[in-house]
């Protein structure tokens, strides 16, 4: 029904041919085939799930297309933080009473369906942090503190996040370490023969974002950590990007470190996971010490909690799990593979269309893209891009998306940046595209 | 709602297009380089300052439309000020382009530089306007750091 709407509202043929690759690409046995995946993808119905898209701004209906940035919430995960507000609000672990109680077993249930999500070993595995910067600092304070010397190397992308690059400069600079960087090519792929060559005896780690934030470049991350562990060297990899648009198995990807932002997959804000193999985070010494990481304090010794509380100093975001939770919940209602392919196709439509443009330049052209794309206009400055979209009702980021080693391979200043979500539609592309074509009428 | 025509007047796409005084400048005697991280703005200002009067002034660097036209425009603005009178501009700038003043009379003689009151209604794009003027302050204090608006 909903793929019959969007046909009649978006009748170009390219649309056509769009999701009838999509519905045959569905029904491929190789896309892990359930019911969930054949069953035709209705954009309408999920965007009712998101209250703030029903608004206009600057009296025109919002198109937002900065989930790169952050994604939008669904009732579901609203429900879910105003329930423990207005039902549940407690502190949790040490409360002997009924609220205490159903918060702790919400919390907990929470932490399971996040280890469920990624497929984790054990909810052990699941260290509720901030966001996915905290926990690229967690283990760059923690594990890189105790592993990595003078002479030794930390091997990071030159397409990371600052958030990917600061941390371990940080760690560096302390320890008198080199930060090596794996170069990418123009399309902004990551340089794979470049990555052997780093890897020498004194590397310690590597840390790699999973989705570039500013080209969209999916890395082949499976092949990195293979390639690691063949010489023992353990791997981040930077989800912040990627959870919210691939399936991700931390078992079958291998890393040993996993991170994202519960924000970027339609969670709160101040909420995030780092995903560690039990035995790495076992041997690691804590990151901040308080109160919940304890199992006993006296002036002489502390005995510290078993994982995962270890790495959880004082009171949690406790709302904000329980709202990660929903939010995973709700993602999983819908199959991250059917939005993965729905993505998939939208981010073609809209390559195509703006390619079509005179004097648009893509910046992340790999082969293996997700959500991102990236662009500039010839003699228009990205922030003026910006603001006439808004204009139009169009919300995308412009400048240097935290990635400024990024702009200067490519020796732009800044990109206008779109990035989608499972709830917008080719008819909003549209409207990007008319926008665009607004911002080259102004500039003419 | 504001239309956008407020904002990217004819005169200052013109001046985007074609900055006035766009070059480095021989024999300045005051310089400041500024920066805008938000949206990667840079610029150098260069001033040639004699007896206490603005007699040549030059700019180079890349930015948004804004900025651009901004610096553009504020370097013609200068030539043949005293350094007090460019200081009392820059106040009456920042106060035009941030709400301070009303947009409808002429701000106290700004003359063409009224244009920019239409960045008002844009908060975010107030810093891409008066980078340039920071810098030129720094540069008349001889402040060697660059000017950074965040």
């Amino acid at each position: 029904m909903g793929l019959g709407n969007f046909l009649i509202r978006n009748p170009q043929s390219a649309i056509r041919n769009s999701l009838g690759g999509l519905i045959m690409s569905s029904s491929n046995a190789t896309l892990q085939g359930t019911n969930s995946v054949r069953a035709p993808f209705d954009v309408e119905r999920v965007r009712r799930d998101f209250p703030i898209l029903a608004q206009k701004v600057h009296g025109k209906p919002l198109v937002y297309l900065d989930n790169a940035a952050t994604t939008q919430k669904p009732s579901a995960v609203l429900d879910a933080l105003m329930r423990f507000y207005m039902t549940d609000c407690s502190n949790i672990h040490r409360g002997v009473h009924l609220l205490s109680e159903r918060a702790t077993l919400a919390y907990e249930q929470a932490r399971e369906k996040v280890q469920r999500f990624i497929n984790a070993k054990s909810t052990g595995e699941i260290i509720f942090v901030r966001g996915a910067t905290e926990g690229i600092n967690l283990v760059a304070q923690s594990y890189g503190r105790s592993h990595v010397g003078a002479g030794d190397e930390v091997i990071i992308s030159a397409m990371e996040h600052h958030s990917n690059i600061v941390p371990w400069q940080m760690l560096c600079e302390e320890k008198g370490a080199t930060l090596r960087v794996i170069p990418i090519n123009q399309s902004g792929a990551l340089i794979f023969d470049g990555f052997e060559q780093l890897i020498g005896p004194r590397t310690r780690i590597i840390a790699l974002t999973h989705v570039s934030n500013a080209l969209g470049t999916v890395n082949p991350v499976e092949r990195v950590v293979e390639l690691a562990h063949r010489r023992n060297i353990p791997v981040l990899l930077d989800g912040a990007q990627a959870i919210q648009h691939l399936p991700v198995d931390v078992r079958k990807l291998g890393c040993d470190f996993y991170v994202f932002s519960g924000h970027k997959i339609y969670g709160p804000t101040g909420v995030g996971i780092l995903y560690g193999k039990e035995k790495i985070l076992d041997s690691m010494p804590p990151y901040q010490g308080g109160g919940d990481m304890i199992s006993s304090v006296t002036f002489e010794k502390t005995i510290y909690n078993k994982l995962p509380y270890k790495f959880e100093a004082g009171t949690s975001n406790i709302a904000g799990g329980i709202g990660l939770g929903a939010a995973l919940d709700y993602v999983s209602s819908i199959g991250i593979e059917r939005i993965a392919a729905y993505e998939h196709e939208l981010l073609a439509y809209a390559t195509a269309a703006i390619e079509r443009l005179p004097g648009v330049r893509v910046i992340g052209t790999a082969p293996d893209k997700a959500s991102v794309l990236s662009f500039t206009i010839e003699g228009i400055h990205p922030h003026d891009i910006g603001t006439i979209l808004d204009k139009e009702g169009v919300a995308i980021r412009t400048g240097h998306h935290c990635a400024q080693p990024v702009m200067d391979f490519f020796n732009v200043p800044a990109t206008a940046r779109a990035s989608l979500a499972f709830y917008n539609t080719s008819a909003e592309i549209d409207v990007l595209i008319a926008g665009i074509r607004k911002v080259m009428e102004v500039f003419s | 709602m504001s239309d956008l025509r407020d904002l990217y007047q004819e005169v200052i796409l013109d001046h985007h297009k074609k900055p006035r005084n766009f070059h480095k400048l021989e024999g300045a005697n005051h310089r400041a380089e500024g920066f805008n991280p938000l949206c990667g703005d840079k610029i150098s200002l260069f001033l040639k300052i004699e007896n206490g009067v603005v007699s040549d002034v030059g700019f180079v660097g890349s930015g948004c439309a804004i900025s651009t036209a901004s610096a553009s425009m504020m370097t013609e603005s200068l030539k043949g000020k005293t350094e007090a009178q460019v200081t009392a501009l820059f106040d009456r700038f920042h106060n035009l382009v941030t709400g301070k003043t009303p947009s409808d009379a002429d701000p106290a003689g700004l003359g063409k530089l009224a244009v920019f009151a239409g960045v008002r209604n844009y908060p975010m794009r107030v810093k891409c306007a008066t980078l340039c003027w920071h810098t030129l302050r720094a540069a008349l204090e001889d402040r060697s750091e660059t000017v950074a608006t965040e």
